[in-house]
């Protein structure tokens, strides 16, 4: 940089820094060596650090997807916690090169934010928690409720738009973080707690008593939740699709992170074979990387499936069912593209 | 030759630019302003080449598009369908309203705890020291998160209003209930209501209107009645009876205006989920407002002992040997005196309570940084738009509070001929 301290101070106070865009994504992150995630400020199962400090989650599993496939190494990320409020602002500023924080992927956030969602790794909608001892069993019942909503996210306008639709009034109590919101719910200060079902059971999941809190049935707006990178770079954009890509494909061929290492030697199945860059084709040229990149991708947390278990699934405290988020294969909507 | 018999000094050479003292200050006044103009430019400029690389534009079209989003708090008429620009000011109005009721608690407070800091009473004394620096000494924040969380986990929830035999009961002959959402009070309703008035941006109900005008009548009668007490007594040396007459003035217009417009008290009673009818004052809104009140309330404690010492002991002395007692002397001599040194600061202060205002995001108090420097900012995403237009509201805000202060300032400062 040729400019000096003072401008460049004065640069950086703008958080536009010039120059920005002449590098690649690529390029910078190899260059420093570590990949900046941006996380959630803590829902468990999705992204959260756990005891020793080290971020974990479904969320989190993918970011260290890419690392492994960019950087070789699942641990080279930097995480960032990000409100519903700054998370863009974080992304659009390159604060950030990939934001996996359990965001609603929705036309305005693609074309006017001007954002690229790399896919969908978990579909979800919008729920209501209330305490059991209420006596409500529908979403129908909550006229007048005070409801708790993180600000900043869709679940503000997709409760706006439910009640409006409904003919019903409510009270919203604005809340910054999901552990504001529990700890406004579980004092009462909120009769209802509405965010994405999923972290709905996640924040469940953390309660002391989660017996007596009952996720309502109705299910008010589509959430198709999914990692973003900013415009302007696609390269970027199609490292961070296609890492997912692999981890589905990886699951419907079968390929775990228990067998890995065996059918990296070389199958019968031509796909598996791209894949892992066990053949001739090199997949990974075409974006940028090496031949092995999806084979550490997966490596690194096990497929879709292994992942989804290990972190959110029935045998976890969050206990969520595949669902939707089963593959096309049994009934879900979780479907890669091929590889060739 | 010729020209060194001229007087030297008499032509202009480039150089003296720079070697003479005449000009030498203006010169360097005016390389300064164009390189800090040529700064300015330069920020400005990759400001927009930066936002035009990343495909955005500087658009303040967003302001007419529906908001989308609810408020709970809204001083004016205000639905998910308004646009953001009446989210804006639904904003602006609680950041208003939030800001004054503030800063008349806080004076009352500092006024008061400054006093009483220069007690002669020991503990008066030291108990009013230990607040001023135990509760300016702590960030701002930190008691505001306080009292949100001691207003949220103490009271009752609404629930426990409910049932045969409820854990909570209402205060003031159940009037009043204290819940760990916020407070009902009981509120005025008009029997004959004279309806409201639209004014486009905003509705005045012409009832509340009339009370005001009844009350602003009242007072001027008032202050009437005790210019002509004074004059009488200044003249004849016999101050009239006045209680009974000021008392009359003050409350026979208003109670007439209530009956009139058939006015009664509505109760909050609990149906459904919370309690409905009767006032709703939420906790974000008593727990910014007490934090504010304590925290600024210290340093305004302070700017008025300083004020008091400024006064020499000699007026104060000079009180009592005319037999004035303390508090005579307080009001009538001391405290004059000392708002000429009061006043410069508590402008400051008063400034410093607006702006802090806009913390009310930590406990979900919709200000206007919540509403337009938050969700709206949010959910268009506009930052620089939104921002600049919530600077430039603070900044008016701001200019506005300290302009009507140095007014005040300067009709209460030493007049000196």
């Amino acid at each position: 940089m040729k400019k000096t301290v003072f401008v460049g101070a004065m640069a950086a106070a703008t958080t536009l820094v010039a120059g920005a865009a002449s590098a690649t994504v690529l390029e910078e992150v190899q260059g420093r060596g570590e990949l900046h995630c941006g996380v959630s400020t803590g829902v468990n199962g999705f992204s959260a650090p756990d005891s020793t400090g080290e971020w974990q989650g479904f969320d989190v599993a993918i970011c260290r997807a890419v690392a492994a496939a960019v950087l070789g190494d699942p641990n080279k990320v930097k995480f960032t916690s990000t409100t519903g409020q700054t998370r863009f602002s974080a992304l659009a500023s390159g604060e950030i090169d990939i934001l996996t924080r359990n965001t609603t992927w929705t036309m305005s956030r693609d074309a006017d934010l001007k954002f690229s969602f790399a896919g969908v790794n978990y579909y979800d909608g919008q729920g209501f928690m209330v305490n059991k001892a209420l006596g409500v069993s529908s979403a129908k019942e909550l006229d007048g409720a005070t409801v708790c909503i993180q600000t900043g996210t869709t679940t503000e306008l997709n409760l706006a738009d439910y009640f409006k639709a409904n003919n019903m009034t409510y009270e919203p109590v604005p809340i910054e973080t999901n552990a504001e919101a529990q700890q406004q719910y579980l004092a009462g200060a909120c009769d209802v707690y509405t965010t994405d079902a999923s972290g709905l059971a996640a924040t469940r999941a953390t309660f002391a008593d989660p017996e007596n809190h009952a996720v309502l049935p109705e299910i008010i707006s589509k959430e198709p939740l999914g990692p973003l990178v900013a415009h302007g770079d696609d390269q970027w954009g199609d490292i961070v699709r296609w890492t997912m890509n692999a981890l589905v494909a990886a699951e419907e061929l079968g390929i775990t992170s228990a067998n890995i290492e065996e059918l990296s030697k070389g199958t019968a199945n031509p796909e598996i074979n791209r894949i892992l860059g066990a053949s001739d084709d090199d997949l990974g040229a075409m974006i940028g990387l090496d031949k092995e990149w999806a084979k550490r991708a997966i490596s690194a947390g096990g497929n879709y499936g292994e992942i989804f278990a290990a972190n959110i699934g029935e045998s976890t405290p969050i206990g969520l069912a595949r669902g939707l988020n089963a593959l096309w294969t049994q009934g879900g909507l979780q479907y890669s593209p091929p590889f060739r | 030759m010729a020209t060194s018999s001229e007087i030297p000094g008499a032509s202009f050479r480039l150089s003296m630019l720079i070697y003479d003292t005449r000009y030498r200050s203006i010169t360097i006044q005016i390389v300064f302003l164009f390189l800090f103009m040529a700064g300015f430019a330069w920020l400005v400029d990759n400001t927009l080449t930066n936002l035009a690389e990343k495909g955005k534009d500087i658009d303040f079209s967003f302001l007419g598009m529906r908001a989308g989003y609810d408020i709970n708090q809204r001083l004016v008429d205000y639905t998910n369908d308004s646009s953001h620009l009446r989210a804006w000011i639904v904003g602006l109005l609680n950041t208003l309203v939030l800001a004054f009721c503030a800063c008349v608690t806080a004076t009352v407070i500092g006024v008061i705890a400054g006093v009483l800091r220069l007690s002669k009473n020991w503990i008066v004394s030291k108990l009013m020291t230990v607040y001023v620096e135990l509760f300016r000494n702590v960030p701002l924040l930190l008691w505001i998160i306080v009292i949100f969380a001691v207003l949220t986990e103490v009271t009752p929830a609404p629930n426990a209003f409910r049932g045969e035999t409820p854990s909570a009961s209402m205060l003031l002959f159940d009037s009043v209930a204290v819940t760990n959402r916020g407070t009902y009070i009981p509120s005025l309703l008009f029997g004959r209501s004279l309806g409201d008035v639209n004014l486009g941006l905003i509705t005045v109900s012409t009832n509340y209107f009339i009370l005001l005008l009844v009350l602003i009548g009242s007072i001027w009668g008032y202050r009437k009645l005790q210019s002509d007490a004074l004059k009488q007594q200044e003249a004849t040396g016999i101050r009239p009876t006045t209680w009974w007459k000021s008392l009359l003035i003050l409350t026979l217009p208003l109670t007439i205006a209530l009956m009139a417009m058939g006015a009664h008290l509505e109760y909050p009673a609990l149906k459904g989920f919370n309690f409905q009818g009767g006032g709703y004052i939420r906790n974000s809104f008593i727990a910014m407002w007490l934090a504010l009140t304590v925290y600024t309330g210290a340093f305004i404690a302070e700017n008025v002992r300083s004020g008091i010492l400024a006064v020499s002991r000699g007026q104060s002395e000079a009180a009592f040997a005319l037999g004035l007692r303390p508090g005579r002397t307080m009001s009538l001599v001391v405290l004059p005196q000392a708002l000429r040194v009061i006043i410069p600061p508590l402008i400051s202060q008063y400034l410093n309570i607006t702006k802090n205002t806009s913390l009310a995001l930590a406990v979900g108090y919709m200000d206007l940084r919540a509403t337009l420097g938050g969700i709206t900012l949010n959910q268009t995403g506009r930052e620089l738009e939104s921002m600049l237009l919530m600077m430039l509201t603070y900044l008016v805000i701001s200019l506005v509070i300290s302009g009507g202060m140095n007014v005040y300032n300067s009709a209460v400062k030493l007049k000196e001929r």
